[in-house]
């Protein structure tokens, strides 16, 4: 009698668990067939009218039913969870094509990040920055650079003065004179000097009143124009790419001598002629030498002892021939929709 | 430079080497070619012709219809010219020819009579018109020319011109006979110069001419020579067509000669009319200060006591070195010239060039140098010329003030020297041979050479100098490129340096974008928005191009207002923008500001643009403060800075705040005023500016470590209800001071205004941390220090408890 008893109160709990839509639901199963009051503890409680044959395997049933009720119960439970997390998961569906919530982030300027990329080439070379006044003496800008007063080539540098004896840098030159003067005579001295500099011209295309300038200078025993050619070669294939050739011709400025111009080969081209290079196949860079004896001289190093050579070059010119940049102005102008194209330089 | 490739031939072998070629050696070699103009360019069919007959047209007023021999046929041609003339020789365009502009010649009609080609004028040949002579009509050749023959080699139409740019040091190639050293040099062949032989009559020049010289410093060298019986006439027409070349116009056989000889030689000549002197008294001296010449173009020029003047005893007749006087000039009437070939100071004609705005090709000679020993030379190639084409008899000698000649420049050194310095392995022989290529002599001694430069290369004075020499004939090309054997040295930014960067780094990662402005601005904005006002006026610059950019700044805001401004000009409101850069503060009693590098910022219109997820927030004070206390608490320093309300031009009365490190003031931040926003037509704009060298001149900030807290802190939030007038600020201090050692940190959290707080209070909620490295502490301890905190605030700001 109990077994059969047992056997369909076993039926009846399958049915309801298997009806059970909710985990309320099914913990009412729970309570109802494996509760204390439920018909199985009932059922339990009736065994001592039970003989002592029949006592162990009435027993061993009820809590085999009792186990398969409680395990199909979890059963439910674990099948009814997951089902609940897949609607919650279901519900919490998003557009992943939407945008999200972005950082916005500022620009570094071009020139900033040109200059940036030359500084820490020449410090992995073993160059130091020195940077200087922007409102100079007429000694340091022109005549510590071998450039006395009344010297033909001041008129190639139209200057701001505020007074006689004063002007706003025509070059960052200067900084080599200043530079050179601190190191009381004894070598070596190997810096880069970037800034801006100012020169009296109307703004247009291609000149502006004030832009920047990278100097460098190195000053040491023994140093030779092979090596300057050795240093520009490097900078070179950095700046413009590994397939680079320098070539250096003649040129002249006060400060040096010998003093050259170096030219690149074309990165457009590779040296066949285009229009960047106007068809001949190398573009000019920048303008270089071996730092002139009076220059080592007036800044208190001894020409036969020093040689050195020194270099300068204009960020603005770097950056309108590598990304074909058109106006010079544009540098100046601040334009977000200029700066943002060179996010990435 | 204009150098003909034709005229060039003469004094060295080119062949086999082209224009180009030519072009590319000059360069390479130190004097860069800018162009080669090739001036019969596309033209074709040009042939001399002869005009065999010339009859007035039929219909035609003005025409002439010409029967001109070609050589190989008779044509008839309608010509237009007032000067066509039976007899002569002219260039003639044939039927299906090309002349200038591409303009193609095709048999036609003209009032009824057949026109089988053209009767040409120089200009209609490509010929500037402000060069080619009598450009009243056609040209005609005044010589021997082959009829029917190709006319450009005639004309040097077949040349190419190479334009040389001349800097300070290439002065000798001024100059045709300069280039044909340079070329000489630079092809490794010979250079062939005839010398001028003169013929002169019995009588002597002496007897006709005097010198006196006042300034003998200024003019080292002073000659005159003589010439009589002088037949002004045109100039041969070789010498014109060279001219034209070098871009000089003919005018007469004696103008022209003194202008071909100084292209030829780089000797200013000038050619006075001797009748006209008024004395034979030739004296050099320095003008009065009231004195005045009115020269060859007709302007009458006020000297003063700079200006060199040559003078008959009484009065000028020539500004030295610059331009002949109106007075003296030579005219279609001139017998008798008096040729001066002189040195003048480089300085002296070029402070007086400059100052009467008069640059002549003389001028420009002599400011850059002429070649001390072919003065004489010069003045004999003109003799000779006059000779041979103006009739000229020359006196016998020369009348002479100074050195007609100086020594030739030594220079003593090793030759090794050269080897140092460009890291070049030649040797000896490839050194000295390379520099007798450049025709100086050299000497040697074992290790030493002795290198005797002559006067034209003036430019060459010292040892450096023969090292660019050599390097730049040899050829840079075939020097090594090595690296500096020399001292290994380590380099690193400066911690100055390095925190700029990381400064920089900063406001990118905040939204900043970078920009470079000028230094420069007007006047009127150089000391507005300035950290620090200074009674002392803004540095000016003398000669400003323009108003705009006339003073030197002494904050960066105003020209970022000009940016944003820009911005805004072209839709696009929403942008944030910093610089670092110097401003230059004027300093009282010293003409040289001081230079401080400031940071400053900008923003205005959305801190979030607008996006899906619903509306955007304006920026506001608090985001621009919000940046600035980014930056200093990435520098450290946020203990060291306090903000104080301020008053300042231009900004807004209650939304701007200075900005004191360790008491002193260094920025501000704040909000613009409205008038100035609406004078720029701005949008609510906010700024800041911090004189940042200060900060970062310490380097980077130094890192105290702590050892992390074995201990629970302990977090409390009060709420004070204080007067609408105390700061934020001032209650935090107090907060703090009171609750040390143990308080961590103080964050405000909520400030409230309106119901259940009196109309004159607020309430302001801080979130505080409680905290003991060794121990956790006990809510007792913690209700002592937290009632303190709430008394002493009550004492001095009368705050209650928000209940």
């Amino acid at each position: 009698m109990l077994k059969e008893k047992l056997l369909e109160l076993r039926e009846q709990a399958f049915e309801h668990i298997s009806s059970a839509d909710g985990l309320k639901a099914l913990q009412e199963v729970h309570v109802r067939f494996l509760g204390k009051k439920g018909p199985i503890t009932e059922v339990l409680k009736g065994m001592g009218k039970l003989s002592a044959e029949e006592r162990p395997v009435i027993g061993q049933l009820a809590n085999d039913v009792r186990k398969m009720i409680a395990t199909k119960i979890e059963e439910k439970r674990t099948y009814l969870e997951n089902k609940l997390l897949e609607t919650k998961l279901e519900s919490e569906k998003v557009d992943v094509t939407l945008p999200g919530r972005k950082s916005e982030t500022g620009n570094h300027h071009l020139l900033g990040s040109i200059i940036r990329e030359v500084e820490d080439l020449f410090i992995g070379l073993g160059f130091s920055i020195e940077e200087g006044p922007e409102v100079e003496q007429d000694y340091y800008n022109f005549e510590a650079l071998n450039l006395p007063k009344d010297h033909p080539a001041r008129d190639m540098q139209d200057s701001f003065y505020i007074t006689d004896d004063l002007l706003m840098r025509t070059h960052t030159s200067p900084v080599q004179a200043h530079t050179l003067e601190k190191h009381k005579g004894v070598g070596p001295v190997k810096v880069i000097c970037p800034g801006k500099v100012y020169r009296r011209d109307n703004d247009d295309a291609t000149h502006s009143h004030q832009f920047m300038q990278i100097e460098g200078l190195y000053v040491d025993h023994n140093v030779r124009l092979s090596d300057l050619k050795g240093i520009l070669t490097v900078f070179a294939k950095h700046m413009f790419g590994a397939d680079r050739e320098i070539r250096l011709r003649p040129s002249f400025f006060p400060f040096t001598e010998p003093s050259v111009e170096m030219d690149i080969s074309c990165f457009r081209c590779g040296g066949h002629g285009c229009s960047v290079c106007k068809g001949t196949g190398w573009i000019e860079i920048l303008g270089a030498g071996m730092v002139h004896p009076n220059v080592l001289r007036m800044s208190g190093f001894d020409p036969s002892e020093y040689t050195g050579f020194a270099f300068g070059m204009g960020p603005e010119r770097i950056a309108m021939l590598k990304y074909g940049i058109e106006d010079i102005r544009n540098f100046y102008t601040d334009d977000i929709r200029f700066l943002k194209q060179f996010n990435r330089a | 430079m204009l150098v003909s490739y034709k005229w060039l031939k003469e004094y060295v072998d080119l062949s086999g080497v082209t224009p180009e070629q030519l072009a590319d050696k000059i360069t390479n070699a130190g004097i860069e070619v800018e162009h080669i103009n090739y001036p019969g360019e596309g033209l074709k069919g040009i042939v001399i012709g002869e005009v065999l007959t010339c009859e007035p047209h039929p219909d035609s007023d003005h025409l002439h219809v010409c029967q001109v021999n070609l050589g190989s046929e008779t044509v008839q041609i309608v010509c237009g010219a007032p000067n066509v003339a039976a007899g002569q020789k002219v260039p003639v365009a044939t039927n299906g020819a090309r002349i200038a502009g591409n303009v193609k010649i095709r048999r036609s009609k003209f009032r009824g009579v057949e026109s089988n080609g053209m009767l040409c004028a120089l200009s209609e040949l490509g010929v500037d018109k402000a060069l080619a002579p009598y450009e009243d009509g056609i040209y005609v050749f005044d010589d021997e020319v082959p009829v029917g023959e190709d006319a450009l080699p005639y004309l040097n139409l077949d040349d190419a011109i190479l334009d040389l740019d001349i800097l300070v040091n290439s002065a000798h190639c001024m100059n045709m006979i300069g280039v044909a050293y340079e070329v000489s040099a630079i092809l490794d062949r010979p250079v062939q110069i005839k010398e001028p032989v003169v013929e002169e009559t019995d009588q002597e020049t002496a007897e006709k001419v005097r010198i006196t010289v006042d300034a003998e410093d200024k003019v080292p060298y002073y000659s005159a020579r003589m010439m009589t019986g002088i037949k002004i006439l045109p100039s041969p027409r070789w010498m014109q067509l060279r001219l034209i070349a070098a871009g000089v116009r003919p005018i007469s056989n004696v103008v022209d000669i003194s202008n071909y000889v100084m292209l030829e030689y780089g000797q200013p000549l000038h050619t006075f009319d001797y009748d006209k002197f008024g004395s034979n008294h030739v004296s050099v001296r320095f003008a009065g200060d009231n004195e005045e010449l009115t020269t060859l173009d007709g302007k009458k020029r006020a000297l003063n006591a700079h200006d060199l003047l040559i003078t008959n005893g009484h009065k000028g007749v020539a500004l030295a070195g610059v331009m002949g006087g109106q007075n003296t000039e030579v005219s279609a009437s001139t017998e008798s010239v008096l040729l001066e070939a002189a040195v003048f100071d480089p300085m002296t004609i070029r402070k007086t060039a400059a100052r009467l705005s008069l640059r002549s090709d003389a001028s420009s000679r002599y400011e850059k140098g002429i070649d001390r020993n072919r003065v004489a030379r010069a003045a004999d190639r003109a003799a000779e010329l006059l000779t041979k084409f103006a009739h000229a008899r020359v006196l016998k000698g020369i009348v002479e003030k100074g050195k007609r000649t100086v020594p030739e420049h030594k220079i003593t050194m090793p030759w090794q020297k050269i080897n140092q310095v460009l890291g070049s392995d030649l040797t000896c022989e490839q050194i000295t041979g390379t520099l007798k290529r450049l025709n100086f002599s050299v000497t040697g001694e074992g290790e030493i050479m002795h290198v005797s430069v002559p006067a034209r290369r003036f430019d060459v004075t010292i040892p450096e100098d023969l090292v660019e020499e050599v390097g730049r004939i040899f050829g840079y090309n075939h020097i090594l490129a090595t690296l500096p054997e020399g001292t290994s040295s380590h380099a690193a930014l400066t911690p100055y340096q390095k925190m700029r960067r990381r400064v920089e780094l900063l406001m990118e990662s905040i939204g900043l974008s970078q920009v470079y402005t000028y230094s420069l601005t007007t006047k009127e904005n150089a000391s507005s928005y300035a950290v620090e006002t200074r009674d002392t006026a803004p540095t000016q610059v003398i000669w400003p191009m323009s108003e705009e950019h006339g003073a030197l700044r002494q904050s960066i805001v105003p020209q970022l207002l000009n940016v944003v401004q820009y911005h805004l000009n072209r839709q696009m409101p929403n942008v944030k923008f910093y610089e670092i850069g110097k401003v230059f503060l004027p300093v009282s009693g010293d003409p040289r500001p001081a230079e401080e590098e400031h940071l400053a910022g900008i923003i205005t219109g959305k801190r979030t643009e607008r996006n899906w997820e619903g509306e955007s927030t304006d920026v506001d004070f608090f985001s621009a403060k919000g940046m600035v206390e980014t930056l200093f608490d990435a520098l450290a320093v946020s203990d060291q800075i306090d903000y104080q309300p301020s008053k300042r031009e231009g900004m807004h009365p209650g939304q701007t705040a200075d900005i004191l490190f360790n008491g002193r003031v260094i920025g501000y931040v704040g909000a613009l005023h409205p008038k100035v926003q609406a004078n720029h037509g701005l949008n609510e704009t906010y700024v800041f500016e911090i004189a940042i060298e200060s900060l970062l001149r310490h380097g980077e900030p130094a890192i105290d470590y702590h050892i992390l807290p074995r201990f629970p802190s302990t977090t409390r939030d009060i709420a004070l209800v204080v007067k609408r007038t105390v700061a934020a600020s001032d209650l935090n201090r107090v907060i703090k001071e009171n609750g040390s050692p143990l308080l961590k940190s103080v964050r405000l959290f909520d400030v409230y205004e309106g119901d259940h707080v009196a109309d004159d209070e607020k309430s302001m909620a801080f979130s505080l941390v409680y905290f003991d490295p060794e121990r956790t502490l006990t809510d007792d301890e913690v209700n002592a220090i937290h009632e303190k905190i709430v008394s002493a605030c009550a004492e001095q700001f009368g705050a209650e408890l928000r209940g």
